[in-house]
């Protein structure tokens, strides 16, 4: 825990340095998102996202964010998994400690079926586990949108689509254009999105 | 489960004939009990059941100190509670996963309510489960080059064939996999419960937990996409582990436990005692954190409707156990289910039949169902009788050796006794500390699921 995170209740802190880096637009409801979505989409901005409190139908198609490849992860896992089930079993049974028992062959893979199934679903869950935390980018525990006090909104109640880009640079029109389709969907709360310089 | 494809429409979370409510108003009903000081009927809970606990701590280290003497288990009776109290607790478990995983596989919406409650009841059984073969083992403190294949400088390694090594990889695969699947569950209400959060102790934990999530679309396509897996994997996971339970006793040779019908009798019987337990929980937890309005009387219908469908399934084999055994001809198969109806231990068994069989039979009545007053007697004399369903398979299996000179009876010591009235207070108190400081109820999902009424 890092002494800047906790606030100091005595004395103000002083104020930061802070710069606009982004547009927040706020919307109360999933619908107009959709739509402004759509126009960002066609805008071809680079750094932007939507931000909402539960998976939105249709959000996806809406950002034009490609499908998942999770569920190939997931295969890939269960296969190494099952891989690894067959050597594991079959290299302690045949070669590292053989028990011959009831005259059965020593790789009596029947017998090991559950075995291979069950690594099978530990490694397809495990790597589907790391991959979601990879892909989502989890573990990132600060950023200005985390900063900024709007995600209290975000969790609870409220459809955010946010832009990224430094206003002091030549991103300027792009931060015009972004505030100009929120207006046009009519959001009802535009915010800067704003970083310690 | 079709018996609540029917029903949908009367129990969205909301609850029948009510206005849906706002997400701001659902996240004060769900994080708002987390944020207040526990009231004294929680305190009073947790020092009853932090005292059994102590108990359960106590009798392992008796059982550690002086040994497995001190249990009641002998020849010829060698399983003993240990072993019976090991399949009631992971059977508790399976409920949790049929909420969480089987029914939104089906897309059952109403069990968005009570997914997160038994998800957590899940793994706390798990845990408590696994305290009764690690200890039976003799030297806990060994036991991981004994189950798990380890380098080790004798090179000596597991034998694949034993359903007990089995065992340990069903059951350690279930215990991670749920604890995942209710880790990513918990991820976006965690990040809710940070950002409501004003101590900042409060906020540090839960921010720390909750990963950063920050609800970015291009995160919830993977998570979503990743929830669906988890769910499907977990389908075929939990029929396999019971499975796997029942073959510790199927694949032996003992008259009574050698039988086919051992891996379906045992996935409908967990499911059973896992519902009668979530029942018996949510039933408690409804009125404690004033969460009628997203647990109603709809859900603990349809998990009543859900109790009878597994109690007939249960009562089926009952009788299918009986015939297989008159009609496979078999003296000694025969003889076992004669002496389990009639012999030194029929109390038990009809204790079994009563209460998995025919007392939920009351639930056909509409009333009973949708009175918790009234449900509630069912359900924990469900909970007895699933006990006593694994008391019966285990000791009754074994006290009649093949040579009538070898045939004894099964004596639990008080150290038995503790342990399983202290493994209630383990599970419980894990309950009461989850219901302390993580939300109870999905929430994140229960949003998305209203917002598509």
């Amino acid at each position: 825990m890092t002494q800047t995170e906790q606030p100091d209740r005595t004395t103000p802190p002083p104020a930061p340095a802070v710069r606009a880096v982004g547009v927040i637009g706020l919307f109360g409801s999933p619908e107009p998102l959709l739509r402004a979505a759509e126009r960002f989409r066609d805008a071809g901005f680079k750094h932007w996202d939507c931000h909402t409190p539960y998976p939105v139908h249709g959000l996806d198609r809406a950002m034009g964010v490609r499908p998942s490849p999770m569920g190939k992860v997931t295969l890939t896992g269960g296969g190494v998994g099952f891989v690894l089930a067959v050597l594991l079993t079959g290299g302690l049974s045949v070669f590292q400690y053989p028990l011959r028992i009831g005259g059965k062959p020593l790789f009596s893979w029947q017998a090991f079926v559950p075995i291979f199934f069950e690594l099978f679903v530990l490694l397809a869950t495990l790597s589907t586990f790391v991959a979601l935390i990879v892909m989502c980018k989890l573990g990132r525990w600060h950023s200005p949108l985390h900063d900024t006090g709007v995600m209290k909104e975000i969790t609870c109640d409220q459809f955010a689509i946010v832009l990224r880009g430094d206003a002091a640079t030549e991103d300027q029109p792009a931060l015009e254009k972004a505030r100009r389709i929120l207006a046009d969907c009519g959001c009802p709360d535009v915010r800067p999105l704003m970083e310690e310089a | 489960m079709s018996v609540s494809s029917n029903n949908s429409e009367s129990t969205t979370p909301a609850g029948p004939g009510e206005a849906y409510l706002t997400n701001r108003r659902l996240d004060d009903d769900i994080y708002g009990p987390l944020e207040s000081f526990p009231t004294s009927r929680w305190w009073l809970a947790i020092a009853v059941t932090g005292s059994l606990a102590t108990l359960f701590v106590v009798c392992l280290v008796i059982t550690v100190g002086q040994g497995i003497g001190r249990w009641g288990v002998n020849q010829p009776v060698g399983w003993g509670f240990a072993i019976i109290n090991f399949v009631f607790w992971i059977g508790i478990g399976h409920a949790g996963t049929l909420i969480s995983a089987i029914l939104y596989v089906l897309r059952q919406t109403w069990r968005t309510s009570i997914s997160r409650f038994s998800e957590a009841m899940t793994i706390f059984a798990v845990i408590v489960a696994l305290q009764f073969p690690l200890f039976h083992t003799g030297r806990p403190w060994n036991a991981v080059f004994w189950l798990v294949p380890l380098y080790n400088d004798m090179s000596i390694y597991q034998n694949f064939r034993s359903p007990l090594i089995w065992d340990v990889f069903a059951v350690g695969t279930y215990g991670l996999v749920s604890l995942m699947f209710w880790y990513i569950g918990l991820v976006p209400d965690l990040a809710s419960a940070r950002d409501r959060a004003i101590d900042p102790t409060r906020k540090f934990c839960y921010g720390l937990a909750s990963l950063g999530w920050s609800g970015s679309a291009r995160a919830w396509v993977h998570y979503e996409r990743a929830y669906i897996l988890f769910a499907g994997l977990s389908t075929a996971l939990v029929i396999s582990v019971h499975s796997v339970v029942s073959f510790d006793f199927a694949t032996a040779l003992l008259p009574g436990w050698h039988s086919t019908i051992f891996p379906p009798y045992f996935v409908a019987g967990a499911i059973f005692s896992g519902l009668a337990m979530v029942a018996s929980l949510v039933l408690i937890l409804r009125p404690m954190f004033r969460l009628g309005h997203l647990i109603t009387l709809g859900h603990v219908e349809l998990m009543n409707k859900l109790i009878i469908a597994t109690s007939l399934m249960i009562g089926y084999s009952y009788v299918m156990e009986f015939f297989m055994s008159w009609y496979s001809g078999q003296g000694l198969e025969w003889f076992v289910v004669v002496n389990r109806a009639m012999g030194p231990y029929a109390w038990s068994y009809w204790l079994m039949v009563g209460c998995n069989a025919v007392v939920p039979q009351l639930l056909w009545i509409r009333r009973v169902r949708r009175t918790p007053a009234l449900t509630y007697p069912i359900v924990i004399l469900v909970n007895v009788g699933m006990w006593m369903e694994r008391f019966v398979i285990v000791v009754t299996g074994q006290h009649r050796d093949f040579l009538p000179s070898s045939w004894g009876m099964y004596f639990p010591t008080w150290v038995d006794m503790g342990l399983l009235a202290g493994s209630f207070g383990v599970f419980l108190t894990l309950v009461l500390l989850f219901c302390r400081f993580l939300p109870t109820v999905a929430a994140t999902e229960l949003k998305a699921v209203q917002s598509r009424k």
